[in-house]
């Protein structure tokens, strides 16, 4: 075609279209330190009485090459261990999948608003944790717990009957259609929750407290269930990032430049609700995370998804592991949910970055 | 030869016939100009012949079936910008001709050194290379035109379809803008296609104009041809003369005494 004709190879200097490069970098580099001075909180600071030098011995001790004496009792090496570890694991994971898939929905849709649970996860999640409850199988009798398994399949069973109810209803297949499925469809899985969990009042404590969302009973093997599907549906939604900055062209421009929009949009809706689903399989329902992490990145950096999206992850993990550190440490030795904290000083959060200015970064 | 062919192409909405069998054909470096009265389904014919919306009938490109085309392979022979492109929030204007590029890589591909450098000499063509860091909302209109079309230039396809381009503009920039489509017709060989409301501009710059009325093609062939004072008269339900001024044709309103 002509126009490449014009192009020298490589002369000229280094293009100046690539600046946005710049800026990723930076936030980057300010992701990375976020996610590791949470981390270091999250391990370092707890109820249990462990002195701080002696855990950050305790931690490098563990590098290779290293050995140093940290004088913690087996005890306290467990809790660092078994208990804190895990549960900051846990906590980075299940924040950087829900800030990710909440920055993949709002970049299909076009829709600032979407958010993780937009397609009904979060009510098919909730009816299969209340099956599980008020069946018996999720008081952890037995050697399977089944709350975690009915969570996503709920949730995964939710988000595909929105996408065939969408995608059945009439002629035009418009993102608007699949957002009303998603109204519909979490609707009526709320309402048969609803109903199961009144008919069976002497678990209600249980429900509440899984749709809250917790952390708390974090382990290694909850990390190892949900790490998986959190790396499989990060990996599918990063490749499509550059595509997915087409798509803020809306349907119709992003066909005109090749793209198939809703092969694209189907492609990420399953690789978010999937993660999304594993998530809350583990974590419950913790709001807010997908809509204020991709929101505040927005605001640092711009609203480009090949930036947006990587970062949403490492600021969604950033956020979620110090949000439950505040849960564990405010109303020691109590716990309050994670749910009710994301939700209590996020608003805020966000108030306060909305009033600063844009591209701070930049 | 013929770059672009179209047969037989039709259109229907709930039983209201759109278009109706329409056929034309383009010439390798034409300028065609679809011309005709508001609802004559010039956008409609525009995007049909751009493969992005569903009709019967034909269509061809270099001598290839458009529907035997993948998505890409089209973009990367056609480009097309309506008349009312998205302004995506917060978008550079560099990141949004950057998206020119975008049927020249494969699906998991990042732009490269040399989309970067095409994309530099596009902006400096059109004078946007001062304001590639700002973003498109801060644009007026006739900068944000430049934009539309750099993208599409940025495609670097041999045919460009452009939807009422001028539209919004005012006199200044829509002579401005048709001299750059004219010039970068000349420089890239691009052959175009455009839809237009204003007659007097279409005659100035087409090689030839197709003029539409009621989802059908009216007339058809050089400006002189097609814009007879009688027959805009007729399809456009208003008095017109078609003056010649300086050897171009001049379409204007005329106002006869019983109608003032």
């Amino acid at each position: 075609m002509p126009v490449k004709e014009l192009v020298a190879e490589d002369a000229g200097p280094r293009p100046v279209v690539g600046v946005t490069e710049k800026l990723r970098v930076r936030g980057l580099v300010i992701g990375f330190v976020a996610v590791a001075l949470a981390t270091s909180a999250g391990l370092l600071i707890g109820p249990a009485d462990i002195d701080r030098t002696n855990a950050v011995k305790e931690l490098l001790d563990r590098l290779p090459f290293i050995s140093v004496e940290s004088g913690l009792t087996s005890i306290q090496k467990n809790i660092i261990w078994e208990v804190r570890l895990p549960r900051v694991a846990l906590g980075a994971l299940v924040g950087g999948t829900l800030a990710l898939s909440g920055a993949s929905y709002q970049a299909v849709f076009r829709n600032p608003l979407a958010d993780p649970y937009l397609l009904g996860a979060a009510a098919g999640a909730g009816l299969g944790a209340t099956v599980a409850i008020v069946t018996g199988s999720g008081d952890g009798v037995g050697t399977f717990d089944l709350v975690p398994l009915l969570a996503f399949v709920g949730a995964l069973a939710a988000v595909a009957l929105t996408y065939l109810l969408g995608y059945s209803s009439g002629t035009q297949r418009s993102p608007a259609a699949l957002l009303l499925a998603g109204v519909a469809v979490a609707s009526f899985l709320t309402a048969v929750q609803t109903f199961i969990q009144q008919q069976n009042v002497e678990t209600i404590r249980q429900v509440y407290t899984w749709i809250l969302g917790r952390l708390n009973t974090a382990s290694w093997d909850e990390v190892s269930l949900l790490a998986p599907y959190a790396f499989v549906s990060a990996m599918l939604i990063l490749v499509c990032r550059r595509i997915l900055d087409v798509m803020r062209l809306g349907d119709f421009e992003a066909s005109s430049l090749g793209i198939r929009p809703q092969l694209v949009r189907l492609v990420v809706i399953c690789a978010a609700s999937l993660g999304t689903a594993a998530a809350v399989s583990v974590s419950g329902l913790i709001a807010f995370v997908g809509i204020i992490v991709p929101h505040t990145v927005r605001l640092l950096v711009g609203a480009s998804n090949r930036i947006v999206l990587p970062l949403s992850i490492l600021f969604g993990a950033a956020f979620l592991v110090f949000v439950d550190l505040l849960g564990r440490t405010l109303a020691s030795p109590a716990e309050i949910p994670i749910g009710v904290i994301t939700a209590f000083c996020g608003a805020p959060f966000f108030v306060t970055v909305l009033r600063s200015s844009k591209r701070t970064l930049g | 030869m013929n770059l672009f062919v179209a047969n037989g192409l039709g259109v229907r909405i709930d039983d209201v016939s759109i278009l109706n069998d329409v056929s034309l054909s383009v010439k390798a470096g034409e300028w065609v100009s679809i011309v005709g009265p508001n609802g004559a389904g010039k956008t409609t014919l525009l995007s049909v012949m751009a493969g992005l919306r569903p009709a019967s009938g034909s269509l061809s490109i270099q001598g290839r079936n458009l529907s035997d085309l993948t998505p890409r392979e089209r973009a990367r022979l056609l480009a097309y910008v309506p008349q009312h492109p998205e302004i995506p929030p917060g978008m550079t204007v560099n990141s949004y001709v950057l998206l020119g590029r975008t049927p020249h890589l494969s699906f998991l591909a990042m732009e490269g050194s040399r989309d970067f450098r095409l994309v530099e000499q596009v902006l400096k063509q059109f004078d946007l290379s001062s304001m590639g860091q700002r973003t498109l909302e801060s644009l007026s209109g006739g900068e944000l035109q430049r934009c539309h079309l750099a993208r599409a230039i940025a495609q670097a396809t041999p045919l460009v379809f452009l939807d009422e381009p001028t539209t919004a503009l005012d006199l200044g920039h829509q002579q401005q803008a048709l001299n750059r489509i004219r010039l970068l017709r000349e420089e890239h060989k691009v052959t175009v296609v455009v839809t237009m409301h204003d007659l007097t501009l279409a005659s100035q710059y087409s090689d030839r104009i197709i003029l539409m009325s009621k989802g059908q093609i009216a007339a058809e062939g050089k400006p002189a041809e097609v814009l007879d004072p009688t027959r805009l008269s007729e399809l456009y339900g208003a008095q017109v003369k078609v003056l010649k001024v300086d050897g171009h044709l001049v379409v204007v309103p005329s106002v006869s005494k019983e109608n003032s």
